[in-house]
């Protein structure tokens, strides 16, 4: 459940501090911000910043679909607060593509046909750009193990397997499974 | 989630004086199960002290041959940690099979250690839940408890501890390290969580405004003979309902030196019983022995209904780790007799 609160309100009532100030720079523009500590990153990226392309799917880091970056790292944007992230840099999907030029994980999306509805998409774009900097994936095997914080409930699973393996290892032979 | 004060901190002591020993206030560091339950109302702090920037973040080798985790060191971080993989793989394969690389990139060591249970009744502030209304009953007794406890539980709690790493923590005999207004101590893991009795509100021997500032591994992590083996519904990013850390040692002739078994996913807390792995030392290391063992292990196991299952499938999980662990292949034959 979402609680929408209204924090002057809040200072005046119970004594609470004033907004916290936070710097951040998302997609490399630099924000000076002043946010309620209960924000989370999710919350601030969608509601304060205009970038809704992170999506909010089950609002519990079960799902996957707020996945962005954080000085590279993958993480569920909904599971934490903004004001922890003072001077760290934030990557979401609208921050992939250079200017027109797609980056290859959705340019591979779209030539695999990685998505039905959409919706997890963004997080998918992110946790497999997260996994690639980890380094950790050396196999199909190990991109499915490692993308498992990402659920998909149209079923692109074997095309999204397809489209970040064609990525990191180059296209499957011709007639081999996904 | 409710409003709350929030302020950062730069040193432990800091963080100490901040916190107080007020219980309404909590240390944040990764946040991932604390945010949750705040969301889900659950957790109700006035005050977040947030602890994710102290120097606690190292992974190093300490002076008497061990590997000290920094609670502040990402779950993940220590998974891929060199001397981890090397040296203690049990403790790599059981966070590797923990959460998502997204939560574990966040996740701190000891916040997993503070891991609340997963039992859907805790979770739902409608009913009751004596873990989060002391007193006010367990509707899981006789509910939906196909998740829950078989070993240790109490007539108030049936609730299970999440962690896998707690798991293998517990068979490696780990130690926490924790600071208080009092100063520092260390906490032998078998002694860190506990079991549910009369006051399942307490999951830990952490006092009020104690902060655990690392984890000690032994210099002995088993890492020729261990296996982390974990079942639960799909096969990954899904909490365990059966989980085994089993770690052997055996000498030129195959006999056990030492053994080592935790079970996860069945109690209040990484499940241990010490007297039954000392009877298996000296012997050689077989699919029988194994299977006494996890008789031994499961004799005092009593099922709620819809966990039942869990009885049978934690004693073949038990004999399947311990195989795998002495490079013994599976013995099939073996399993029915013993677990009819």
């Amino acid at each position: 459940m979402t609680l929408t609160v209204d924090s002057a309100a809040v200072s005046r009532v119970q004594g609470f501090p004033p907004l916290l100030a936070v710097n951040l720079t998302v997609n490399g523009q630099p924000h000076a911000l002043q946010i309620e500590p209960w924000v989370t990153l999710l919350d601030l990226l969608r509601q304060k910043l205009d970038l809704t392309g992170t999506k909010k799917g089950c609002d519990h880091g079960q799902c996957g679909a707020c996945t962005v970056l954080i000085d590279g790292r993958r993480i569920n944007a909904c599971l934490t607060l903004a004001v922890m992230h003072e001077g760290r840099s934030i990557t979401t999907v609208e921050g992939l593509a250079d200017g027109v030029q797609l980056h290859p994980l959705q340019q591979a999306f779209i030539d695999c046909d990685a998505l039905q509805c959409g919706y997890c998409t963004p997080g998918q774009l992110c946790s497999a750009l997260g996994l690639i900097h980890e380094g950790q994936a050396r196999t199909p095997d190990d991109v499915r193990e490692l993308m498992s914080g990402n659920l998909c409930r149209c079923g692109a699973y074997p095309q999204i397997l397809e489209a970040v393996t064609t990525v990191m290892f180059g296209p499957p032979p011709r007639g081999a499974a996904a | 989630m409710r409003p709350f004060d929030y302020t950062a901190v730069a040193s432990v002591d800091d963080a100490l004086r901040e916190a107080g020993e007020s219980p309404e206030c909590r240390f944040i560091a990764g946040g991932t199960n604390l945010l949750d339950l705040m969301k889900e109302d659950v957790m109700r702090p006035v005050k977040l002290v947030d602890i994710s920037r102290l120097p606690l973040d190292r992974i190093e080798p300490t002076p008497g041959g061990g590997l000290l985790l920094g609670a502040l060191a990402r779950n993940a971080d220590t998974a891929y940690h060199p001397l981890v993989q090397q040296r203690y793989p049990l403790l790599a394969q059981a966070l590797l099979a923990g959460a998502s690389p997204q939560l574990r990139n966040m996740a701190s060591n000891g916040g997993n250690l503070l891991q609340r249970t997963r039992c859907f009744y805790f979770y739902d502030v409608a009913v009751p839940c004596n873990k989060r209304e002391p007193g006010s009953g367990c509707p899981a007794r006789g509910g939906l408890n196909r998740i829950h406890a078989v070993l240790g539980a109490s007539e108030h709690c049936i609730a299970t501890h999440p962690s896998d790493f707690c798991v293998a923590l517990a068979a490696l005999d780990a130690r926490v390290h924790v600071r208080g207004s009092g100063g520092a101590r260390t906490i032998a893991f078998a002694d860190f969580h506990r079991l549910p009795g009369d006051r399942p509100e307490l999951d830990n021997t952490l006092a009020p405004g104690e902060l655990i500032t690392g984890i000690e591994l032994p210099e002995e992590g088993f890492a020729a003979h261990a296996v982390y083996l974990k079942l639960r519904d799909r096969q990954s990013y899904a909490f365990a309902l059966v989980s085994v850390a089993a770690a052997l040692d055996v000498d030129d002739d195959g006999r056990l030196r030492d053994i080592r078994v935790a079970l996860g996913g069945v109690a209040h807390k990484p499940w241990r019983k010490r007297a039954a792995e000392q009877g298996c030392v000296g012997q050689r290391a077989s699919t029988g022995v194994f299977a006494e063992l996890a008789d031994a292990l499961m004799a005092e196991a009593i099922g709620q209904g819809d966990n039942d299952f869990k009885i049978p499938l934690a004693r073949r999980a038990i004999v399947r780790a311990l195989e795998k662990a002495a490079g013994l292949p599976a013995d099939k034959r073996a399993a029915p007799e013993s677990f009819s």
